[in-house]
């Protein structure tokens, strides 16, 4: 269960986050859409701490921790409960595909380095990426890329995965196949939150659909009823210009 | 035309005889350099404003002032303030001093390697769990490592010449021997183009092993 509560974050008088609540219940699928600039990046990077929030309590797998007065070993704690998915994929560029998804199995959970080899493996399967274990990320396509990173939050088995626009910077032709990838493992009853663009895949995946405008979430829901039936003018206008761009 | 080339090969294995203490010198300011001037990056690039000015003015001073005027205040010096220097032999002076100042000049090449590394790495290794120093002991630093090694061989290129000014504090290494031959023979010219050409090979041979860590280094970032 992750539960946020009057989350608020500001970068010099700029306000990026005005005081967010939201809920995710274990296995379910949240995204996150809104127009760029909305905050939702910065809101999941204050999940893990990349950015750190104002004020607000975020709790996430029974580990509570409070912006206004939270220790250097309370955010470790809090985040060894995500794994995060990048936009730029962020591997470690030098290791090999095998060596990213074992790196903190063996650094940080202390794992012996033949059992972390062996999950390792079974996770680049999972993602259909077996037999480029020796492969350095500079000889991977973005969509391999994306796909070993997500083994990698996958091997530390959180309580949720964080993807922030998992896609956004990969070719049209190699999105598919992370899509692919991320909708199996949301399969399995993965607790994620996704900041995405890619309302189809949004619509498919998730159970719960959050908008954002200018650092406030403008409306939630079920995605049927927030992408097909908004009732809020802001949503609407939004989603407006998302069809038109498609269609042109 | 006065010249001799048969006292150079005559020469060149009594100077070769001080190569050992001329590396000797050279790879343990390199040592201590590299090791002053990691801490002196991570303090230059640190948030702390103490640290990071502290680190500044080493690097100003160290940058500014003459090798051989600073060799002189170490090893003439220091003992003036300090009598236990007086025990201070002059190869440890020398180390010393070449390695202070070589540092202050890695500390910026390393300063800019750190740099260099996209700071996503750092994200993706907290992000897991890390902690910071795990981070820059297994992706960071290795990473930073390939960026600075053109440049630190530079450093280590200017140390392997540089010992050749120990032999103003009386160390006896392949220029000073040279310098000793030619007194005695008034052969100069042969006498320093011989120990010349062992500069050369020397650093020929470092250039040499640099290009075979390069490509090392290289490999997982070859397309």
């Amino acid at each position: 269960m992750i539960k946020v509560t009057n989350l608020k974050k500001r970068f010099g008088d700029l306000v990026v986050l005005n005081g967010i609540d939201f809920e995710v219940k274990d296995g379910e699928v949240l995204s996150i859409i809104g127009p760029s600039g909305s905050g939702k990046s910065t809101l999941i990077r204050c999940l893990n701490f990349l950015e750190r929030p104002e004020a607000g309590v975020i709790e996430i797998g029974g580990v509570r921790v409070d912006a206004e007065k939270c220790t250097n070993k309370e955010i470790r704690q809090l985040r060894l409960q995500t794994a995060m998915v990048f936009q730029n994929y962020n591997l470690f560029k030098n290791k090999t595909a095998l060596q990213n998804v074992t790196e903190s199995l063996i650094v940080v959970k202390k794992m012996p380095k033949k059992q972390a080899e062996e999950l390792g493996m079974e996770l680049l399967r999972q993602v259909g990426l077996e037999d480029k274990r020796d492969n350095y990320p500079a000889t991977l396509s973005g969509g391999q890329q994306q796909r070993v990173s997500i083994a990698r939050a996958l091997a530390l088995r959180p309580h949720a995965i964080l993807l922030d626009e998992p896609t956004s910077s990969l070719d049209p032709e190699l999105v598919s196949e992370v899509l692919q990838t991320i909708k199996k493992i949301a399969e399995m009853d993965t607790t994620m939150i996704i900041v995405t663009h890619e309302m189809d895949f949004a619509r498919d995946v998730s159970d719960h659909v959050i908008f954002m405008a200018d650092g406030n979430i403008v409306e939630q829901g079920p995605p049927a009823e927030l992408l097909d039936n908004p009732r809020k003018e802001r949503t609407k206008q939004f989603l407006r210009t998302f069809h038109a761009n498609r269609k042109r | 035309m006065n010249f001799d080339p048969s006292y150079i090969i005559e020469i060149l294995p009594r100077i070769i005889q001080y190569i050992p203490i001329t590396l000797l010198m050279a790879v343990l300011a390199m040592i201590l350099a590299i090791a002053v001037g990691l801490v002196l990056a991570l303090a230059r690039n640190s948030r702390n404003r103490l640290l990071s000015s502290g680190a500044a003015v080493y690097i100003s001073f160290f940058r500014a002032i003459p090798m051989l005027v600073q060799l002189f205040l170490i090893y003439y010096g220091l003992p003036q303030l300090f009598p236990v220097f007086t025990k201070m032999d002059a190869v440890t002076a020398a180390v010393i001093g070449f390695g202070f100042k070589q540092a202050a000049f890695l500390a910026e090449i390393f300063r800019a390697a750190f740099l260099s590394v996209d700071k996503g790495q750092m994200e993706a290794c907290i992000t897991g769990g890390m902690t910071k120093l795990q981070a820059y002991r297994r992706i960071i630093l290795p990473q930073a490592a390939r960026n600075a090694l053109p440049g630190t061989g530079n450093i280590f290129i200017s140390l392997i010449k540089e010992t050749s000014l120990a032999f103003t504090l009386g160390v006896v290494e392949i220029f000073a021997e040279a310098k000793m031959q030619a007194a005695e023979s008034f052969r100069f010219f042969e006498a320093y183009l011989a120990v010349a050409l062992i500069y050369w090979l020397l650093i020929i041979v470092y250039t040499y092993l640099q290009q075979k860590l390069e490509n090392y280094l290289d490999r997982p970032y070859r397309t």
